[in-house]
């Protein structure tokens, strides 16, 4: 189901020549392909990409577990690494929705919080919307399932893009699995604090993704998945989820290229 | 089921609701109770789907009834003075409770003055909150549920496990085997409709025998004084029209300001509840019996409940959720919900408004995993009928549960009770390595090259997933290398 919300609707900019990439913690240190294949990516759109050394993380796992002055101070830190008026690309629509949802509360006694705000957007969200992206597909005939996150899907309403560039794969055939809307379990610090409610949740999602008869699943989101990839090693199972920022550049290089 | 039995004392919720975490792995492992709420809570997401074909009829009518529900809270204190004067003058009482055994006193003596023996209840979540059955039995005076599903879960001696659908953790078989062991007469069936007409026949006699009827209330109207009461079974104007004294009772949030507010609040509630376009019944009580009239009761009266409201009406954040109707879509769409059942929360009202209301109604103390028990989804703020921000206010309830306590004023009961100086010291370590990204580039440098000795097992993590293993090399070092090199 989809809901039209006004907290969704916002400006778009023109293409940029220069973006900044904002990578996430988890990226940074676990799965660090995603991030220079989203670079390569809009590189490969003509656009300069940069990445500031000094960024760490959002501050979302201190914010969601209730310590807002130490999520404060962490996302002071990030505000100030990113001084260009140019845009955020986020490689995560939960570290996205927290930099533009809740940045503006949590740092309200900042000058102009709202213009950094404002030059946040989800990778998914930045291709089609900014950039009006047209793929070329050239990978092989095959079936995948998308998960969007739900800070994607309901924080930041993006999560009919990640389906939009999907659809533009000529080659790939987009199924739905089962309570596709449906939170996979992960919730940051609540898979440890409620761990029993998170595995319950994880297991249903894997289940659900893995009975769509699919050989790979997409999304935006780390988070989510390393959560749902987990639980499918865990039960031996052979699909796996990938970013989408590697998927589409997997897809779009020509044949035999690298 | 035995553990859901009552005990007849005023804080049986506070215990259950700190047995939390124990009552969510006995739920969990149930796999009928899991099935029932699952194929439930599906059939109602689809049926308030349905009922909302338009979109943007859907999101313009959740606009409006949020504002008109902000608009009432922001003139409480004024409407429910404006709603006792105009009941008073349509000659029903209006009586005060600040806490649940207030209002119990006030319904017993009620009772008592008219020496009444029998009460018929309608559905009410309130009386559920002042545990009203087991009061009044204390006081020798049998109360019956006649909405069928409270009618069932009183038979098996539970609580309600949704505020809808108070039965809906039941199938029929077991609804079936509940009746064969608690009705004499009763022929075995699993047939639902049989069923219903089992429970019908019985509570049809009541009806008549009863001298007190007690409902509670969806909308009072300030402006004309009249108490609205929406129900599908025609139990509700059973108790309100045939017993010669009805009692109403409902939280101090329910007032509107006009008769004008409760078309779209009523078309919301419905539609996001059941999917239905509308109840089967509305009652609407302006005043008792009067001269003439063939039917209603000669005395009508209105318990006003607090307990715990005001604490979250003096915060204007916290005030929102005195917005809830009590439709329920924020359960039936909750991921949580869906998997540990209504009777793990141990509180009056499970799923996501439990989690935000429970807090003010109890305090923080007993009540500290419910705003942790969630994994932010946004599900039920995306369903909420009049936009109560549910997720953000389980945010807010978590800084109260760890804020630091500094003596000064006090937001809520119990602020402070889930510190652990340990966690508040991880927190602070951990904000201490992320806003120096010298030392953060320096943590995950050491993090990236000890992979090797990451542990295969990280304690609940890992009971149904493999750990994930830090990569060779950070995204920072890997874009200084794709820097250099020159992109491709």
């Amino acid at each position: 189901m989809t809901t039209i919300n006004t907290q969704h609707l916002r400006y778009y900019p023109q293409k940029p020549s220069e973006v900044y990439l904002y990578g996430t913690c988890l990226v940074d240190s676990f799965f660090p392909n995603s991030g220079i294949d989203a670079i390569t990516f809009l590189e490969k759109q003509g656009i300069k990409v940069h990445y500031p050394q000094g960024q760490t993380c959002c501050g979302q796992p201190a914010y969601n577990s209730g310590y807002k002055e130490e999520a404060k101070a962490v996302a002071l830190a990030q505000v100030a690494q990113f001084p260009l008026d140019i845009p955020i690309v986020i490689i995560s629509g939960s570290c996205g929705g927290m930099m533009r949802h809740h940045y503006p509360e949590l740092l309200d006694d900042v000058p102009e919080i709202q213009a950094f705000c404002d030059r946040i957007f989800e990778f998914t969200e930045f291709l089609v919307q900014v950039l009006n992206i047209q793929l070329t597909d050239n990978g092989q005939s095959e079936k995948v399932a998308l998960h969007t996150s739900c800070a994607a899907r309901r924080e930041m309403g993006v999560h009919i893009t990640g389906g939009k560039l999907i659809k533009q794969l000529k080659n790939v055939e987009l199924i739905t699995h089962e309570n596709e809307s449906e939170c996979c379990g992960f919730g940051g610090t609540f898979s440890v604090k409620h761990g029993d409610i998170s595995a319950a949740m994880v297991n249903d999602k894997s289940n659900n993704l893995d009975k769509a008869g699919v050989v790979r699943y997409v999304s935006a989101d780390w988070g989510c998945m390393m959560n749902i990839n987990g639980a499918l090693e865990y039960q031996k199972k052979s699909l796996r989820g990938e970013h989408i920022a590697s998927y589409l550049l997997k897809r779009t290089q020509a044949q035999g290229a690298s | 089921m035995s553990a859901h039995q009552v005990t007849p004392n005023e804080s049986k919720y506070a215990a259950s609701a700190r047995n939390f975490r124990n009552n969510v792995a006995r739920d969990l492992n149930n796999a009928e109770l899991r099935e029932n709420f699952h194929g439930a809570m599906h059939y109602l997401r689809d049926k308030r789907s349905a009922a909302f074909p338009q979109q943007d009829e859907l999101e313009t009518l959740r606009e409006q009834c949020k504002l008109i529900k902000q608009r009432c809270l922001a003139k409480l204190p004024y409407l429910l003075e404006q709603l006792e004067e105009n009941l008073t003058s349509n000659g029903i009482k209006v009586h005060w409770a600040e806490s649940t055994s207030q209002a119990n006193d006030i319904i017993a003596t009620l009772i008592e003055e008219k020496s009444g023996s029998q009460v018929v209840k309608g559905k009410s979540m309130v009386s559920e909150e002042t545990a009203l059955n087991d009061f009044l039995e204390q006081r020798n005076i049998e109360c019956l549920e006649s909405d069928m599903g409270e009618y069932i879960v009183q038979l098996a001696k539970e609580h309600p496990s949704h505020i809808i659908m108070p039965a809906i953790h039941q199938n029929k078989k077991q609804v079936a085997d509940l009746f064969k062991q608690n009705i004499s007469d009763f022929s075995y069936t699993t047939d639902v409709d049989e069923l219903i007409n089992v429970g019908r026949n019985i509570l049809r006699d009541k009806f008549c025998q009863a001298d007190v009827g007690v409902t509670g209330v969806n909308f009072a109207v300030a402006e004309t004084g009249t108490l609205c009461l929406v129900e599908n079974e025609g139990n509700g104007q059973m108790c309100t029209t045939v017993p010669p004294l009805h009692i109403a009772i409902t939280g101090i949030e329910k007032v509107v300001e006009m008769l004008d507010d409760v078309p779209p609040l009523l078309s919301l509630l419905t539609r996001s509840a059941t999917g239905q376009i509308m109840s089967t019944y509305f009652n609407m009580i302006s005043h008792p019996r009067q001269i003439g009239e063939k039917d209603g009761a000669q005395e009508v009266h209105l318990v006003l409940l607090d307990n715990g409201r005001s604490q979250a009406f003096a915060d204007e954040e916290l005030r929102q959720t005195l917005q809830c109707i009590r439709c329920g879509a924020c359960m039936n769409h909750c991921p949580v919900y869906t998997r540990i059942g209504g009777h793990a929360y141990g509180t009056v009202y499970p799923g996501p408004i439990g989690q935000i209301v429970s807090p003010h109604m109890l305090g923080l103390e007993p009540t500290k995993d419910l705003p942790t028990a969630s994994s932010l989804c946004g599900a039920c703020g995306e369903v909420c009928p009049v936009k109560i921000p549910i997720p953000k206010l389980l945010l807010r309830l978590r800084q109260e549960s760890v804020k630091k306590q500094d003596g000064n004023s006090q937001v809520m009961k119990g602020e402070g009770v889930g510190r652990s100086n340990i966690e508040a010291m991880v927190w602070k370590a951990w904000a201490g390595v992320h806003r120096h990204s010298s030392i953060y580039n320096f943590s995950m440098w050491w993090l990236t090259r000890l992979r090797k000795l990451m542990p295969s097992k990280l304690g609940v993590w890992t009971s149904v997933r493999t750990a994930p293993k830090p990569a060779a090399k950070t995204l920072h070092e890997r874009v200084k290398k794709h820097q250099s090199s020159g992109a491709k």
